[in-house]
């Protein structure tokens, strides 16, 4: 039987290296979600406005993006660019792999929101006087927002956990420097648990703060609902 | 006919507060078997407040509610006593994943333990009573206003209850449906039923009730025979309601 | 650019390693259901527990709930398959995967069944307890049949949540189709063409369950609500 103290004393060594897996997982979280927003908006647009052969090319992409095992994806995008003759390091495979996915579900995410604001409400504004621009930053903007929030936030919280996966192709992210940790010490368990209370902060956190944030923008009497 | 003294349902200094927020302040009534009385004032003066202490799905604060010779207040087995009050409001509450038939049939068979044959001859009986026979197998959502209230009628007569509460059945319904609900609740008060109801339909307070309770903050302000209470009310806020009412709604409904 | 392309002829690694491909895409599937059937039930209970139940009980389902959704399911994995042993439990890496998937997929269910069961009105609690129904009455025959209704749309997508995250038995070593393909690959050092066999396999199995699932979902529906 391990000693409170010995697991305390244990968590405190490793911190250096946990810590330093933390940044990694944070990194490839923020660039996957960067990537994904990006080409995200790119392809919710080119469904909405776009011609049918854009539209088709989107709903293609989305259905396949959605259907392949996030593990799969990964390791395609890192074994496949060896082939063209380019080598592609580890963890930039893993934010390609995790991106192409992030589109996918962000483009839908995106539609979404551009749904929820009314025609009416842009007739309105129109009526006004204001133009396309004030609209869309004044009318449009504020209520897309909101509706944006909770979905990316659920959004955010599936990426970050899925960093986990970098894993599979060697990038040192937390679970990894877990591993690395464990292969010296004799407590895993302490270690496992140190991890997901680090993981569980990353995401009940930031998704915590992004609930204060909705509350805070609630418009009294709308619920808001993504279907 | 009364076949026992005292009344069926006696309500005593019966008191409720929401917070510091005091709804019924010192309510006393009375219904003998048989009797029909409405309850009638302004919005938010603790009407529903009251009917829901009868069935103690409020509990109130204060004071006593007699069912025969049962005190609901205090009383330990309040879902057999729930069995004897038949209860239909507003939002009608029909449960929504269940025929109109299955609906009716969920009491007795789940709380009664009436067996299945049983119970679907008496929901189907009660559905005819309320004129819904043709919708036996319909879902509340594929039904009108006026259809789900009367299986929410059927569905508590089908219990057996002594005595009904209605909560302003018609409030939710578009007014070419309010005819169809008030005629069955007519029809349950010229067959006896002891019935207690709050609603604006003066039309049917004067032709069915025996008593009209005006309530208002809390308080019963007046209460008397519709003949009375619309042509000489005694009490000036009795007057003044009454001739709000009218501008409204014109006197009396259908 | 031309080598690149001819990555994508994958027929005869297909044909020759057959067998071993659908040994373990039957792994894959077997998992996937077991672990749906069980998790869904355990899920159901953990939020009536969660939803009715006394404080101690509610608090701790809730807690269950929201530290195995907070953390990643491949650490949940870790500590079943590694940090166990060192207190005498060794699962092999097949009982991990059903223990591990199946505690995972309960969370998630928990939390739907939430959601549908705190938005049945409360009408309908009104109308049953009128009747005189208890509470247990009326959770069983009135909140439960509708809320699992509205709950099949959310399980139904945890149902291909559940069969893509199985590949995750490929890190410890469970026989699913991603660790047959690591094997064969392993030896034809073809790693591209086989996981793109896997890639392509799985996107045919998702695509067939999609469309069952929506076909058995339009035939449940109670007519005219949600």
């Amino acid at each position: 039987m391990i000693l409170l103290e010995a697991r305390i004393e244990l968590i405190r060594r490793s911190l250096p290296a946990l810590l330093g897996g933390t940044v990694i997982t944070i990194q490839l979280t923020v660039l996957i979600l960067l990537f994904g927003v990006f080409f995200g908006l790119i392809f919710a647009f080119g469904q909405v406005y776009g011609i049918k052969p854009i539209r088709w090319f989107v709903n293609v992409y989305e259905k396949i993006f959605r259907s392949i095992p996030e593990l799969v994806l990964l390791l395609l995008v890192f074994y496949g660019p060896p082939s063209l003759g380019i080598r592609i390091s580890p963890f930039n495979a893993a934010v390609l792999g995790l991106g192409l996915r992030a589109t996918a579900y962000m483009s839908q995410i995106f539609r979404g929101t551009f749904k929820s604001v009314g025609s009416d409400q842009i007739t309105a504004a129109y009526s006004l006087g204001m133009g396309k621009y004030k609209t869309f930053l004044f009318v449009i903007l504020p209520q897309a927002f909101r509706v944006f929030i909770p979905p990316f936030a659920n959004e955010y919280a599936i990426i970050l956990k899925d960093t986990s996966l970098a894993y599979a192709l060697g990038v040192a992210e937390l679970l990894r420097q877990g591993q690395y940790i464990i292969a010296v010490a004799y407590d895993p368990l302490t270690i496992f648990l140190a991890i997901a209370a680090i993981y569980f902060v990353l995401t009940f956190g930031v998704t915590r703060l992004l609930k204060v944030l909705e509350n805070k923008l609630k418009i009294p009497g709308i619920g808001v609902e993504i279907g | 006919m009364k076949d026992r003294d005292g009344p069926l349902l006696n309500i005593k200094g019966l008191k409720k507060s929401f917070g510091d927020n005091l709804v019924l302040d010192g309510i006393s009534f009375s219904l003998d078997t048989g009797e029909n009385k409405v309850i009638i004032g302004p919005s938010g003066t603790g009407k529903s407040t009251v009917l829901n202490c009868i069935n103690r799905l409020v509990v109130p604060d204060g004071g006593e509610i007699w069912l025969e010779d049962t005190e609901i207040v205090s009383c330990s087995n309040i879902n057999e006593i729930r069995q004897e009050i038949g209860y239909v409001f507003q939002g009608f509450g029909l449960f929504h994943h269940l025929t109109a038939l299955r609906n009716v049939m969920l009491g007795l068979i789940r709380v009664k333990k009436t067996p299945k044959n049983e119970a679907k001859e008496q929901a189907i009986a009660k559905l005819e009573q309320v004129g819904l026979l043709d919708v036996l197998d319909s879902y509340p959502a594929q039904l009108s206003g006026g259809q789900k209230q009367r299986v929410a009628i059927a569905r508590a007569l089908a219990m057996e209850p002594k005595l009904m509460l209605f909560d302003e059945p018609t409030s939710a319904l578009d007014p070419e449906l309010i005819g169809e609900v008030l005629n069955v609740m007519k029809n349950l008060a010229r067959e006896g039923m002891t019935m207690l109801v709050v609603t604006h339909e003066m039309g049917f307070a004067r032709a069915v009730s025996d008593e009209i309770i005006f309530m208002e903050k809390g308080k019963i302000v007046e209460k008397s025979s519709p003949e009375k209470m619309f042509e000489q009310p005694e009490n000036p806020r009795t007057r003044e309601f009454l001739f709000k009412l009218d501008e409204l709604y014109g006197k009396g409904g259908e | 650019m031309l080598e690149f392309l001819t990555e994508f002829m994958i027929i005869d690694i297909f044909v020759s390693n057959f067998a071993r491909l659908m040994s373990g895409l039957r792994f894959t599937i077997t998992l996937t259901f077991v672990v749906m059937f069980f998790g869904t039930i355990f899920g159901v209970l953990l939020a009536l527990g969660r939803s009715y139940g006394i404080k101690p009980v509610s608090w701790l389902c809730t807690a269950y709930i929201e530290l195995i959704r907070g953390t990643p399911m491949l650490a949940q994995l870790f500590i079943l398959y590694f940090a166990l042993p060192a207190y005498g439990i060794r699962f092999s890496a097949v009982t991990v995967a059903y223990i591990g998937f199946t505690i995972n997929c309960a969370a998630y269910q928990a939390e739907y069944t939430r959601g549908s069961i705190e938005s049945v009105g409360a009408d309908q609690y009104k109308s049953a307890y009128s009747l005189g129904m208890k509470r247990w009455q009326t959770i069983l025959f009135v909140v439960l049949p509708q809320a699992i209704r509205w709950s099949i749309p959310a399980w139904t997508n945890e149902f291909i949540y559940i069969l893509k995250y199985t590949s995750l038995a490929y890190i410890i070593g469970a026989p699913d189709l991603m660790t047959q393909g690591k094997f064969i690959a392993s030896r034809n050092y073809q790693f591209f063409r086989v996981y793109f066999i896997a890639a392509i396999i799985y996107l045919i199995i998702v695509l067939i369950s999609t469309w069952i699932i929506d076909k058995l979902e339009a035939k449940f529906k109670i007519p005219g609500f949600g």
